[in-house]
């Protein structure tokens, strides 16, 4: 049977696309495996049914605000005005068959393609696969995401109806408080005065033919660069920063990857068989005199809409103009600082400890302390802004008074974060020095022992060599140029004052970390000669201590 | 069962003897390129022998040296993927059921009306759910059980290019730099910048017409001296008389626009009664210093714009007993006693007093229209009056 | 300190620190849950029959908050000018008598029998008018416009009340309830008197027409279908939201650990 394939169409097709050889490099790709570089095909293949579902829709959703008067099939709504987009997505919901179907998977999808950008992004960030040679990836994973946003934005708001139209003044509002381009924003994205007749249409295009083409062209280079360079791989026998271990393309990942997509269709598709979202014909046509308590957008714009909720009334005007900053402040700081941070970081990051190496291997979190910490900062940070965007709703169902909803998010925006930080470097640490207690003394067995001394021990074993490879020596960050060992506490002349001094600084935070080789970076580390080198070492096995040298030395000359 | 030392995996013995691994050779039990079966102990046929003796496999003359598989042609567990293989036919066989089920449940459900959209979601959505889920689980099996586990190692080349692939490349980039000219030839570098930039530059200009440009649009709405309130929904005009409940409230829009949403979006106004005494005209009485109510008010009926200062949502959530309207968006709250001052939340500015008055037949119009702009603050916007 | 160090290894060392952390959620959480005081409303209303026996349950129930004579207390407003129709909500519903002092008072169990109830509202109307108590036929659902009901609805009750009736937050404690257990009844006597911090919407604002037709609209919606599946409370994005994080993102990290498990590898 593969013979003939081959010899067919196989044939036909090399002797016009010269395939043979890059085709089956292209089988022969090694990709590793862990369950965490799954979550960005799961954004991934929300895209496509996002796609493939878009397209049904696109087939009956009319982008026009010519109103109409309603006589359809939800009689409820009967004889009321209402634009054609929200009449031709009452129709699709209830006039075409599996119209509903399609558009809550739609939406669902949605929802879950933002999410698990949230989560991929995420995973990258915390084991350091943002690195180089990756930081192109990163940026553009960046991009993406805030097209994602925009996307989603424009998708909920397409049909007309009154809770994401009551989101779509709120856009307007922002856009027009604006310094001096504000006004003319806004009125050129609306065709005029809010709400106009353009908008619905104008979205339509955006969401339909403009984004999905830069989607398409980003997720392209995004995956291109990643097979290029190859996919990081978690710590673990046999895997270096020089090799990639795991199954062929063909057919282990295809397999592999075609069965999740199809859990992803599967997932998406049964949320929209269970669970009803965004239906429309239950908020009603868009009025710009109507809305509704607990009006909140799509998750994924709820940290914007909790910075405006909870934003002081601070505004300036001076020589007869406003600065409003109530209003543009928390539109652009939050997601303006996220994602500058975030963009720069893995450029600060090479700055403040000079590595300049490529890096293959992942990080475990654990490992790289205050980056983790600083993470789980700027992520609770997002949750408390995200959480304050529902904080009616948070009121009317824990029973808690409203205001009393927002000053806490006054404070804790403040005050979590910074407790995120220090609770999160606490616990990595602490886990570094589990894992080093782990390293240095092997597994307790249980078994007690008394030496012909007297005195007793507890017998450990080895690790495995599997445990061993994944608690190695996490590549220690190669000192910043100048400094040799032995002369760590001497900074080099370039390091002595100004900007070189604060990136000493920086530097001694960022890596700071529990050295996995007892030798910590000042000579004397937390657990550095083996304090508890009473222990015996009986059943340690000789990999422990060569190892350590071993790694230690390929780290420290890497 | 296998021995790598020869290279043979079961499933060694079929004709075409492993796609990926090229010619068989070596054991008696192997087979070479010929469909002929063999027996274990026949010699080799004569073709393949010479009088010289076989050639070392490797050697000049002789065969290539035996392709290791890289890959193993049967799983370990071999037992286990006969069940297995059963375990995933079945769910190919419930995927397949599914499927038709899907197109049988387009067909027989109709829809047309909530109830039947409902039935129609459900068992399109649980046939649909059913097919995926079930092809998915049983590739995964297939790939967990069926397939034998491989650890192949590939080798990551340094991606930065060899010293002479760079040479190279800076060689032919130098070369063509010099032979475009570009380099040599400042002028003709800096015309065709030049020119580019306009190009640049047109798509914006092409924006231009996008909208109109906001001059003085925002700063007036559609209310004018005359202008009757009406009770949006039913669309009446109001009299006081009717509107006469102390701690009533209700939406108005101005006669002539209920159907103009972009009039609406900065007109419409809520209306509110109060009690003798209960509204401050004055900063007699305040304990704090602030606005107050103008004296635009009709039998105490206060009328004040709707549209939230803070970004245009309409602020309609009246409390009677505290006074205070609240914007259910992101809870500015203003006093409707003290001209609805902000008093919580990230509104800047009150909401806006329309000047009211009753005409000669008795109902609520507007005396002119509002003294500042309505809704969210914009730059060329001034200070509040 | 120390003695609590040298016992962290103590078996129940564990399950101290969840308590504790229980304990200390939890007094959190009781510090912010408001417990405000009562708002006071006052209104006019009219006059009906059952007086004799309204005074006595009246006396009984209502006069140690509102005064003997129902002129008002500082824990209870005056009742006087209120009307039947007040009295029969307040009470139908459950919210009167009160059982406490809150910022708002829930619905909750109903304690008196329609009878007992139309004979209070008869005696409060008697003291000094107000809105009466609407017939059969003002609250008839026959003939009514549900989408002049849906327009109406969010143009001056959705704010508080929510696009679907599923209530909304007021300040300081107080909330605008859900709107799915009151009768026609019910609704159109709470327009007409607006209790509490509810406005007040007497019938030359919204006439009774139209009141019929909110009803409408509040009725049919609540017991509408959910084509879509399980509604996840009518709630909107906030619910969609934890589904999609909670339901979905976990269900396909779920997949990927099985797709990605190791194939019988022990671990150490």
């Amino acid at each position: 049977m593969i013979d003939r394939a081959l010899s067919g169409t196989g044939n036909w097709l090399d002797e016009r696309f010269h395939g043979a050889k890059g085709l089956r490099t292209f089988f022969r790709k090694i990709f590793p495996d862990h369950w965490t570089f799954l979550l960005g095909e799961i954004a991934l293949y929300s895209f496509i049914i996002l796609l493939l579902t878009g397209t049904f829709l696109a087939f009956f959703f009319k982008p026009s605000m010519t109103e109409v008067v309603y006589h359809g099939v939800y009689t409820k709504l009967d004889g009321v005005k209402m634009s054609e987009a929200y009449a031709s997505t009452l129709r699709i919901s209830f006039d075409v068959r599996g119209g509903l179907l399609i558009r809550q998977i739609h939406h669902w999808a949605a929802d879950l393609f933002v999410a698990a950008i949230l989560a991929h992004m995420l995973r990258i960030f915390f084991t350091g696969a943002y690195r180089k040679p990756r930081e192109v990836n990163w940026l553009i994973g960046l991009v993406l995401f805030t097209l994602a946003l925009l996307e989603g934005l424009f998708g909920y708001s397409l049909p007309d109806d009154l809770l994401s139209g009551a989101g779509l003044r709120i856009t307007q509002g922002v856009l027009q408080s604006i310094p001096i381009v504000g006004t003319y924003l806004s009125f050129f994205l609306f065709g005029g005065q809010y709400p106009g007749h353009s908008i619905i249409p104008r979205m339509y295009i955006l969401h339909v033919l403009l984004i999905p083409g830069l989607f398409l062209a980003l997720i392209g280079a995004h995956l291109f660069i990643m097979f290029h360079q190859k996919h990081t791989q978690m710590p673990g026998k046999g895997r270096t920063n020089t090799n990639v271990v795991g199954a062929p393309m063909y057919p282990y990942f295809m397999a592999k990857t075609g069965a999740f997509f199809l859990f992803v269709f599967a997932a998406v598709t049964l949320a929209s068989t269970f669970a009803q979202i965004n239906p429309i014909w239950l908020y009603g046509p868009y009025n710009p005199l109507a809305i509704s308590s607990g009006s909140q957008p799509d998750f994924y714009m709820g940290f914007l809409e909790g910075s405006l909720r909870m934003m002081p009334a601070w505004q300036w005007v001076v020589f007869g103009h406003t600065f409003a900053f109530n209003v543009f402040i928390p539109a652009l700081l939050p997601l303006g600082l996220i994602l500058t941070a975030a963009a720069f970081w893995p450029f600060l990051e090479q700055w403040i400890t000079g590595d300049k190496r490529e890096h293959h291997v992942n990080d475990r979190p654990r490992n790289a302390p205050t980056r983790t910490a600083l993470g789980m900062a700027a992520v609770s940070f997002y949750g408390v802004l995200w959480a304050e965007g529902a904080n009616d709703v948070i009121a009317q169902h824990l029973d808690i008074s409203l205001y009393t909803v927002t000053w806490i998010a006054r404070i804790a925006v403040f005050v979590v974060p910074a407790l995120a930080y220090i609770i999160t470097k606490r616990i990595c640490l602490g886990l570094q020095r589990k894992d080093l207690h782990l390293l240095e003394h092997g597994v307790e067995t249980g078994i007690i022992r008394q030496l012909p001394s007297g005195e007793f021990i507890e017998e450990t074993r080895p690790l495995s060599e599997e445990a061993l490879a994944k608690l190695a020596v996490p590549e220690r960050l190669p000192l910043p140029a100048g400094r040799t060992d032995g002369e760590e506490d001497v900074p080099p002349p370039t390091m002595r004052r100004g900007v070189g001094r604060v990136k000493a600084r920086l530097n001694k935070v960022l890596t700071e970390t529990v050295p996995m080789n007892g030798h910590g970076p000042n000579g004397h580390g937390p657990d550095g000669h083996g304090a508890d080198g009473d222990h015996a070492r009986a059943a340690l096995g000789p990999s422990a201590d060569e190892d350590h040298d071993a790694e230690g030395g390929s780290g420290e000359h890497g | 069962m296998t021995d790598p030392s020869t290279g043979e995996w079961p499933g060694d013995n079929e004709p075409d003897g492993g796609s990926l691994s090229g010619q068989e050779a070596g054991g008696s039990a192997g087979n070479g390129p010929t469909e002929r079966r063999r027996v274990i102990g026949t010699p080799p046929p004569a073709e393949a022998r010479s009088m010289l003796g076989t050639p070392e496999p490797g050697t000049p003359g002789g065969p290539p040296l035996p392709r290791r598989r890289e890959l193993p042609a049967d799983p370990q567990d071999m037992p286990g993927a006969r069940r297995a293989e059963r375990v995933v036919v079945a769910c190919f066989v419930i995927a397949t059921l599914a499927g038709l089920g899907f197109i049988a449940a387009y067909l027989i459900f109709p829809v047309h009306s909530v109830l039947l959209v409902q039935h129609s979601n459900l068992a399109l959505g649980l046939t649909m759910a059913l097919t995926f889920l079930a092809l998915a689980a049983g590739v995964v099996i297939w790939v967990r059980r069926l397939m034998p586990v491989v650890d192949l190692t590939e080798a990551r080349k340094p991606l930065r290019s060899s010293d002479e692939d760079r040479a190279a490349f800076v060689e032919t980039f130098e070369e063509g730099a010099e032979a475009s000219q570009f380099v040599k030839r400042p002028m003709l570098r800096r015309t065709l910048i030049a020119a580019t930039v306009p190009v640049a530059i047109a798509p914006i200009i092409l924006l231009r017409d996008l909208g109109p440009l906001p001059r003085t649009l925002l700063d007036h709405t559609v209310w004018r001296k005359g202008v009757r309130l009406l009770n949006y929904g039913a669309n009446t005009q109001i009299r006081p008389g009717d509107f006469s409940s102390p701690g009533g409230m209700i939406t108005v829009v101005p006669d002539g626009y209920q159907d103009d949403f972009n009039a609406l979006a900065k007109a419409t106004c809520i209306i509110i009664k109060f009690g003798p005494g209960e509204l401050q005209f004055t900063t007699a009485d305040h304990p704090v210093p602030g606005k107050v109510v103008e004296n635009w008010t009709v039998d105490n009926i206060v009328a004040y714009s709707k549209i939230c200062t803070h970004v245009g949502c309409p602020a309609a959530l009246y409390e009677e007993t505290t006074h205070h309207i609240l914007c259910p968006c992101h809870q500015s709250t203003f006093d409707a006693v003290r001209g609805a001052e902000v008093i919580f939340g990230p509104a800047t500015r009150a909401l806006p007093q329309l000047p009211m008055t009753v005409d000669a037949q008795g109902y609520l119009v507007a005396r002119h229209d509002f003294t500042e702009p309505v809704g969210p603050s914009f730059w060329e916007r001034g200070p509040s009056t | 300190m120390r003695a609590i160090t040298l016992r962290r290894r103590h078996p129940a060392a564990g399950y101290a620190v969840v308590l504790l952390g229980l304990l200390l959620a939890g007094l959190c959480y009781a510090a912010v849950t408001s417990v405000g005081a009562a708002d006071a409303a006052s209104h006019s209303v009219t006059a009906g029959p059952l007086i004799a026996e309204g005074r006595s349950i009246f006396n009984q129930e209502c006069s140690s908050c509102h005064g003997e004579f129902a002129q008002g207390t500082p824990t209870g407003p005056s009742l006087i000018g209120v009307g039947s129709a007040a009295v029969d909500f307040q009470v139908s519903t459950g919210r009167m008598p009160a059982k406490e002092l809150a910022a708002e008072q829930p619905r909750k169990v109903v304690t008196l029998t329609p009878q007992q109830i139309r004979a209070l509202a008869a005696y409060i109307a008697s003291l000094g008018g107000g809105p009466a108590i609407p017939t059969k036929a003002e609250v008839s659902q026959v003939g009514a416009n549900p989408g002049l009901g849906q327009q109406l609805f969010v143009a001056d009750c959705a704010q508080c009340h929510g696009f679907v009736g599923q209530g909304g937050a007021l300040t300081y404690g107080k909330f605008a309830p859900a709107l799915t257990k009151s009768t026609p009844r019910q609704i159109y006597e709470a327009m007409l008197t607006g209790p509490e911090a509810m406005p007040v919407f007497n019938d030359t604002t919204i006439t009774p027409q139209q009141k019929r037709d909110i009803i409408a609209y509040i009725t049919q919606t609540r017991t509408e279908p959910n084509p879509g599946g399980f509604s996840l409370g009518r709630v909107g994005p906030v619910t969609e939201g934890l589904v999609a994080f909670i339901g979905l993102l976990l269900f396909m990290v779920l997949a990927a650990l099985w797709i990605t498990a190791k194939q019988g590898k022990a671990h150490d």
